[in-house]
């Protein structure tokens, strides 16, 4: 297995909305470094298990079990210490820049704002730190971006900006939920390496959520497969994709358009 | 029955921009019966394209025929090509969420005067139970909503159906159903199908001819397995080159440099040469002739 620490280890994570199961007890562990896929149909409850380690789960919702964070539960922390965590241990990327973002905060600002609350820097220091942000997520002329408006870039542009912003805080666990699905294939290639390279190069543990299992096979180390609120399987990523054993993963795989069945 | 498309040209204008040549001179025939796949990245005018074919886009030049008569603007009162249908992207804006499906189906049925078939059948025909008819859009997935969506497109009888990335709304596991679905009921019925999307692994699926737009243009056409397999033009070899493939191996995909310049004002001669790799010095001053290779490489001698 991998030899990496654990950053994030949940356990028996069961989440009821209005009665109803989502999530019937999922494990999961990230390992520092290393790209964790998390991959499933619609309904399957990716999504819910990303939104449980931050808290953001809709209203209603009871989760029970564990989601540890060095030697913390989130599940039983107080809104106040949670806030702590989350944009700064635990930062999260969505799905759809194009309403991620403030659309009438510039860049900057939307950059700089939780850098500011969560490590307490001064506007020059935050300015300085989210210019070089932005040239690590390789927006060209990073001084000029820092002033401009998310509806002056493009959408892979605005997904490093999203990336940026969720880096700002040096977190130890980065949840990306759908990162890519909105983006062509020729934008999604580069996001696809960005993120592989900073998981790499901060030691981040990545959570991806994704349905598509060829991003999965791309940039993940580790990959679970989720049905019905269950992780049906999990390892690492050659296994699952090449010999897959248990039988959903394998109709997944089959399902897949234009591949060779 | 066929719709030809020559030399066409849509520009969009807004007061104080300049002129966005949106579609810069693009030809495509679809026959009956054939279902043609036109793939780009966003911003490369295909949505344009689309829209222009069912009238919804004044055209600016060039000429769209169907069936021999030339494709008019769409105005205000009752339309006389019938024959072309849409299925749109969001099934969530497309459908009226304040009247019945069964309604909004049997204006479609209206539009081809039958009086004869019951809406309820055509549910049938796309998959889902025939007492959905009395629900309201809201009650259904997004997947059951883009099926009643081409229930509704083809209740009018059209002999053409355009698809605007109707499945890039869709959850993953609805996109190849509802993909197979369209082609399936288009060809049954003999209509011709233009389906538009940015998914290359969707269209290669479904489709029996490929063209591939870039900037406003088409860069590459030709049959499926031929552009699957032997990409010509360096965009198309780009594009399919950056789908990742779900081998287990963890092989990144490559990227392709630079971003798709603004329409606007597009580069000299080819208009792919700032992010084409082979690019030559004839590729900066010329621009290729439109064929089923739109690049110097491949040039007929």
């Amino acid at each position: 297995m991998s030899t990496g620490k654990t950053t994030l280890d949940i356990t028996g994570l069961k989440v009821t909305i209005g009665g109803r199961e989502i999530l019937r007890g999922v494990d999961l562990s990230l390992q520092e470094g290393r790209v964790h896929g998390l991959a499933g149909e619609s309904g399957s409850g990716k999504t819910m298990t990303g939104l449980a380690v931050l808290g953001l789960l809709p209203h209603g919702a009871r989760a029970t079990g564990r989601i540890a964070l060095g030697g913390r539960d989130l599940l039983t922390l107080p809104p106040r210490e949670l806030n702590k965590v989350r944009g700064g241990e635990v930062a999260m990327v969505f799905q759809d820049p194009a309403t991620s973002l403030h659309p009438m905060l510039s860049v900057g600002r939307q950059l700089t704002e939780h850098m500011r609350h969560h490590l307490k820097l001064d506007k020059r220091e935050a300015r300085a730190r989210a210019v070089e942000l932005l040239g690590k997520v390789r927006i060209p002329g990073a001084e000029e971006a820092y002033g401009r408006f998310p509806h002056q870039f493009s959408g892979g542009m605005r997904q490093r900006i999203a990336i940026a912003i969720a880096l700002a805080c040096s977190p130890r666990v980065l949840i990306a939920d759908e990162p890519t699905t909105a983006l062509d294939v020729t934008v999604q290639a580069g996001v696809l390496r960005l993120l592989r390279g900073l998981c790499d190069e901060l030691g981040l543990a990545v959570l991806l959520v994704t349905h598509d299992l060829g991003v999965m096979s791309a940039i993940a180390d580790e990959v679970s497969v989720m049905k019905d609120g269950l992780v049906v399987e999990t390892g690492p990523r050659g296994k699952v994709l090449r010999e897959p054993s248990h039988a959903y993963t394998r109709s997944l795989l089959d399902s897949l358009p234009g591949e060779t069945a | 029955m066929t719709l030809e498309i020559k030399d066409l040209v849509v520009e969009h204008r807004s007061p104080g921009r300049p002129v966005v040549r949106a579609v810069a001179g693009a030809s495509l025939t679809v026959r009956p019966g054939e279902v043609v796949g036109l793939v780009g990245e966003s911003g490369c005018g295909k949505s344009t394209l689309a829209r222009a074919v069912c009238g919804l886009n004044p055209v600016t030049e060039g000429s769209i025929t169907f069936e021999g008569v030339p494709v008019t603007p769409l105005g205000l009162r009752r339309r006389t090509l019938t024959g072309v249908q849409m299925v749109f992207q969001d099934p969530y804006a497309s459908l009226n969420p304040r009247r019945r499906v069964g309604d909004q189906i049997a204006d479609g049925l209206r539009t081809a005067r039958d009086g004869e078939t019951d809406p309820a059948d055509l549910l049938e025909r796309v998959g889902l139970p025939r007492e959905f008819a009395g629900r309201h859009p809201h009650e259904f997935s997004g997947g059951q909503r883009q099926r009643i969506a081409i229930a509704r497109a083809l209740a009018a009888r059209p002999r053409m159906l355009i698809g605007d990335e109707p499945i890039s709304a869709l959850d993953a596991s609805a996109q190849a159903q509802v993909a197979t679905l369209m082609r399936d009921l288009a060809v049954d019925s003999g209509a011709g199908l233009l389906f538009i999307s940015h998914d290359l692994s969707v269209v290669r699926l479904i489709a029996d001819r490929i063209a591939v737009m870039y900037l406003g243009r088409i860069v590459e056409i030709g049959d499926t397995a031929e552009v699957w397999d032997d990409p010509r033009h360096p965009y198309t070899q780009a594009l399919l080159r950056a789908i990742p493939k779900p081998d287990g191996m963890g092989v990144l995909p490559e990227e392709l440099t630079g971003d798709v310049p603004d329409p606007a004002a597009p580069p000299e001669g080819c208009r792919f040469h700032p992010r084409c790799p082979f690019a030559m010095d004839v590729c900066r001053v010329k621009e290729p002739e439109p064929g089923p290779v739109a690049c110097w490489l491949h040039e007929p001698a």
